[in-house]
């Protein structure tokens, strides 16, 4: 999670990821935030998010997205 | 011909009438009623007093924000698309520099709209669009056309500018009305053209389906923003809506390939895909091509002072790794010259490099109260010396390869496209060198990795730099990474060392 958080302060640093829960419907993630996001997580994870899970639910928070990699790294 | 760019208006109306024109999140407005608010808030305007002025529009991406600003060219002054979620300081430039009248914003934008410290006067759309005592005055509106040429402003868009000062791109009807007759030609725009727009409606990017659904009677949809960031959906919306034709940026067609949204959805709809602004991944367009064997693809280049677009390459092979994909040729009625360092004429045959200069009609009328500015980049023809002839200078560099195709090498300056944005380093610079505490500031471009690097000394964190530009920059020029040094390394001459800055990314 950590490291996650670390990913998401890159970012944008003005952002209490810990609190956060409305990163997409506020507006403080954009589509190029997103997809730099993905390709980070690739890079750290070694997880690939592909289109199917590629929604607002799951990039709210960092909670929710962190929750989301665990799932896809079990699945392995 | 085409002398004015709503001449083919009331014909389309009245062939068309309960067809949607333009459709967006919340609203849609069919041809009918697009005319009536057009004449509607042309005649408010009128009723004001104003005549050839610029006019703010500062109003959500909408249905309602395209019908006022051809009710604006209705009243025969020229509209000023504002994007409402540019910071306020880089707003300010932006009004200081047109000095409008009038600016129109919506039920959204109203309450920031009132905070811009504008001079003129601030309207809604809703009261000038459709209150019953905006009664419309055709023959008021129709005495304006006919005193119309072809070479009045029709807008002012504004783009990055190096001194940290956004320069106002103005535009003319002849060079848009040539553009969108070349342009539909080449990619083939009907009255069955359903189009999926991305761009933003604040620049130049938005003509190929503005314009084109005027003159043939096309349905536009304003696809959502947030769908950008979710592939999957993004594809059923082109479904859902049958849409056949996209000028999109390359980054919105790869937000689609990269994520294996092929293997579930398919934009089974899509025969014409045009893209531009960046160059595309051999990888994610061979993606595209196997998804969509039977639709056309065709790059298109072209700056903002040149009108839209000037030149275009319709994909017709399969290119080796590493190839790029040409920017082509002009379009009909639009010449493009090379010029080496000498202003001597860099010709196809010798496969030398040259500045990319564009001849012909589809040039725009200069920058907005920018004289030294408009001199720099609109120059003579120096090929040309019995009359004065004006060209464009790119800033790109180009050459033709074997086979007579024009080919993209890189800038002369500072600017890079990053996101389908076009942006001058030095605007972020000078930006960043505004902030307290901030002694010396150079920005380089990492291509790689598709990230603006940002280097500075001072006293002020990494991180906090990130978050106090977002205050004066637009968000898609904020620096991706923010680096601190002890000092900026020059070279001998005592300028910027990129050369060693670009090592330290």
């Amino acid at each position: 999670m950590d490291e996650l958080i670390a990913i998401l302060k890159d970012i944008h640093p003005d952002v209490d990821y810990a609190t956060a829960t409305n990163l997409i419907d506020g507006k403080i993630l954009d589509s190029f935030d997103i997809i730099s996001l993905v390709s980070e997580i690739a890079d750290k994870f070694d997880v690939v998010i592909s289109a199917e899970y590629m929604v607002p639910e799951n990039f709210n928070s960092a909670q929710a997205l962190w929750d989301l990699i665990q799932k896809l790294e079990d699945e392995e | 011909m085409h002398n004015h760019v709503l001449k083919d208006l009331k014909n389309t109306v009245a062939k068309f009438l309960d067809k949607p024109a333009f459709c967006g999140e919340k609203s849609v407005l069919t041809f009918k009623q697009l005319d009536e608010s057009i004449d509607r808030i042309g005649t408010y305007i009128l009723r004001q007093g104003i005549k050839k002025s610029p006019i703010v529009v500062y109003m959500e991406k909408s249905p309602e924000e395209v019908a006022a600003f051809f009710g604006i060219i209705r009243a025969g002054s020229y509209y000023v698309p504002i994007d409402a979620e540019m910071p306020s300081v880089r707003i300010h430039l932006i009004l200081e520099n047109v000095k409008a009248p009038l600016l129109i914003c919506d039920d959204a934008t109203a309450a920031s709209a009132e905070e811009l410290g504008f001079d003129g006067k601030i309207v809604k759309y809703s009261e000038i669009s459709r209150s019953e005592e905006n009664g419309i005055d055709a023959s008021a509106l129709d005495e304006v056309y006919k005193h119309s040429i072809d070479t009045d402003p029709l807008y002012i868009v504004f783009t990055s500018g190096s001194t940290g000062v956004p320069k106002g791109v103005v535009g003319c009807h002849r060079a848009v009305n040539d553009y969108i007759d070349q342009l539909s030609e080449v990619l083939g725009f009907s009255e069955k053209t359903v189009f999926g727009n991305q761009t933003p409606l604040y620049l130049d990017a938005c003509f190929k389906e503005l314009y084109p659904t005027l003159r043939y009677g096309a349905t536009t949809y304003f696809v959502p923003k947030t769908l950008f960031m979710q592939p999957l959906k993004l594809v059923q919306y082109l479904n859902e809506h049958e849409i056949n034709t996209v000028c999109w940026v390359v980054s919105a067609l790869t937000i689609i390939s990269a994520f294996g949204t092929f293997k579930t959805e398919i934009p089974k709809y899509l025969k014409t895909i045009a893209f531009g602004s960046e160059v595309f991944p051999l990888k994610q367009f061979r993606m595209w091509r196997a998804a969509l064997p039977e639709a056309t693809f065709t790059n298109l280049y072209g700056p903002t002072e040149g009108t839209g677009m000037c030149c275009y390459y319709r994909v017709d092979r399969d290119f080796e790794d590493g190839e790029a994909i040409p920017i082509g040729r002009p379009f009909d009625n639009t010449d493009i010259i090379l010029l080496d360092d000498d202003n001597n004429e860099v010709t196809m045959e010798s496969g030398e490099q040259g500045e990319i200069c564009i001849r012909g009609t589809s040039l725009t009328l200069g920058y907005m109260n920018n004289p030294e500015k408009t001199a720099e980049a609109f120059t003579l023809n120096p090929l040309q010396k019995g009359w004065p002839e004006l060209i464009y200078r790119t800033g790109d560099i180009g050459r033709y390869n074997e086979r007579g195709e024009l080919m993209f090498v890189s800038r002369k300056d500072f600017q890079i496209k990053h996101m389908g944005h076009r942006i001058e380093l030095g605007e972020i610079e000078v930006n960043a060198q505004m902030i307290e505490g901030i002694t010396g500031a150079a920005c380089v471009y990492d291509k790689a990795k598709g990230k603006i690097v940002l280097f500075y000394s001072g006293d002020k964190e990494e991180a906090d730099m990130k978050v106090l530009l977002k205050d004066s920059l637009p968000r898609y020029m904020v620096p991706n990474v923010t680096k601190k040094l002890d000092r900026i390394p020059l070279t001998s001459n005592g300028k910027t060392d990129r050369v060693a800055l670009n090592g330290m990314i």
